[in-house]
């Protein structure tokens, strides 16, 4: 069983390693992500006209709208190359269950969205003018939350790829399901920032975890039904 | 020879059909009618309400809320279509899935304008951020995103099966969408308490014949839920049905 069980992750392993071999070589996603995320918190700089005033009640909802744009650009491109250069094929006709591509494509989405994230975080406390201290927090909550994020993001991009509208059918998709996530994962935010004690925000972290889980868990189930052919 | 199969089956189901299709849709068109008399005429004012106009207003209320109960019916009942699709892949259970997810629509449009034209003179705004409020808006979004993904996938096997992931997909956003609003507002209670002059609870008394003429008015839609789901599935079978009658001619 367990050697079963090795086995499935090397596979889902090997797709996570192709995802991250391409990101390697081209560099695309992850700079555009990166640098939309820096303009996103820019321009909420102008729009909000940010001040010490209102940057304590601004601030977590600037960063996870950055956060949850970025994530989306990249999701968007996540399948493109698969079908534009037929990789989706590939993958199919390889000997491993279906649910190995869904994983390893989704792992790979968590890394490239977390690395922008954890890169932007220190950006956003700099700018913010926040405490540094929060920042091992901060990166939990916005692990959990990319992970919830690319867990359904990965269903819904394998499926915007074959559409006519592509990148402009996701975000439609996607927002409305990931609202819970979005809610929490600000809440959460919010109360790391003001110093609230973590016990009185548990049950946030608790629909954060909720929606991680069962949107993996849906995703996965359903995934096979989106790529037969 | 096809266009000799596609009129007799057009024929058999109109004679086979006419009787209990006519029957039913003038049966609901009663009830509507009735629901309608008791809504404006026969249901008592809200005894608390003082303006006249937060008292007329206060009749949206009987169209405003089974309205809302379709809608999410509707919802739940195009997720469990769409589960059955895709066990089964048949037709007409994507056919059937889809034609709740368009009824559906045209309640939660009905919703989302007849909630507005209640709230003015009732709150005085025409809109608050009370998570009834949003979460209808978030389904009325799910609603659309649903027709669009439909609307943009070119080949009809694979448009079925992604709504159906779609379907399956949101209806399980719902109720965490649900709880989470909730709890967004409760840590604001100056806004859940205007939010809770909401007409279905508390919001004025609600004297049985109020509650008698609402309940009526629930299973009035429900009839007239079925009643359209019934007419557009059949619409969508048989409009499948010309298109590939359409293709053998094209094709042959």
């Amino acid at each position: 069983m367990s050697q079963n069980l090795r086995r499935y992750i090397r596979k889902i392993f090997a797709i996570v390693g192709k995802d991250v071999a391409t990101e390697i070589r081209t560099k695309e996603m992850v700079s555009a992500m990166f640098v939309f995320s820096l303009l996103i918190i820019f321009i909420f700089n102008f729009t909000f006209d940010l001040r010490a005033g209102n940057v304590q009640t601004l601030a977590p909802g600037v960063l996870w709208v950055a956060i949850t744009f970025a994530g989306m650009l990249g999701l968007s491109r996540s399948f493109v190359l698969e079908h534009d250069k037929g990789v989706l094929e590939g993958l199919l006709l390889a000997p491993v269950d279906r649910s190995t591509i869904y994983f390893g494509k989704m792992i790979g989405n968590i890394i490239f969205i977390s690395m922008v994230a954890i890169v932007v975080l220190p950006v956003f406390m700099i700018v913010f003018n926040q405490p540094f201290t929060h920042v091992p927090r901060l990166g939990g909550i916005i692990v959990l939350g990319v992970i919830g994020l690319s867990g359904v993001g990965t269903l819904f991009s394998a499926m915007a790829v074959h559409t006519r509208a592509r990148e402009v059918l996701l975000p439609i998709m996607l927002f409305p399901v990931i609202i819970p996530l979005i809610l929490a994962a600000i809440r959460l935010t919010a109360a790391v920032l003001d110093g609230m004690l973590f016990a009185d925000m548990s049950h946030w972290l608790t629909i954060l975890v909720a929606f991680d889980v069962i949107f993996i868990a849906i995703s996965y189930m359903l995934f096979e039904y989106v790529v037969e052919e | 020879m096809t266009t000799k199969i596609l009129s007799s089956q057009q024929t058999k189901t109109e004679v086979n059909g006419i009787s209990f299709s006519a029957v039913f849709t003038i049966f609901t068109g009663f009830i509507m009618l009735t629901a309608l008399y008791l809504a404006l005429i026969w249901a008592p004012d809200a005894v608390n309400l003082l303006t006249p106009t937060e008292r007329y207003a206060q009749r949206i209320f009987y169209f405003h809320v089974p309205a809302a109960w379709v809608g999410f019916l509707a919802f739940l009942a195009s997720a469990l279509f769409s589960v059955i699709y895709l066990i089964k892949r048949q037709q007409k259970w994507d056919a059937m899935a889809l034609s709740s997810v368009e009824v559906g629509l045209a309640f939660f449009t009905m919703v989302m304008l007849s909630g507005p034209i209640w709230a003015k003179p009732t709150w005085n705004v025409w809109w608050t951020w009370d998570p009834r409020l949003t979460i209808s808006t978030i389904c009325w979004l799910l609603y659309i995103g649903y027709i669009m993904l439909r609307g943009a996938i070119d080949n009809p096997e694979r448009e079925a099966r992604f709504a159906a992931v779609f379907a399956i997909v949101s209806s399980f956003s719902i109720p965490l969408n649900w709880l989470a609003i909730r709890w967004w507002r409760t840590i604001h209670p100056a806004i859940v308490a205007a939010g809770s002059n909401d007409g279905s609870e508390g919001g004025f008394g609600m004297s049985p014949d109020i509650r008698n003429t609402l309940i009526f008015c629930v299973v009035a839609f429900t009839i007239f839920y079925i009643n359209l789901m019934y007419h557009r599935v059949k619409l969508e079978l048989m409009k499948r049905r010309v298109e590939l009658l359409k293709q053998d001619i094209l094709y042959q």
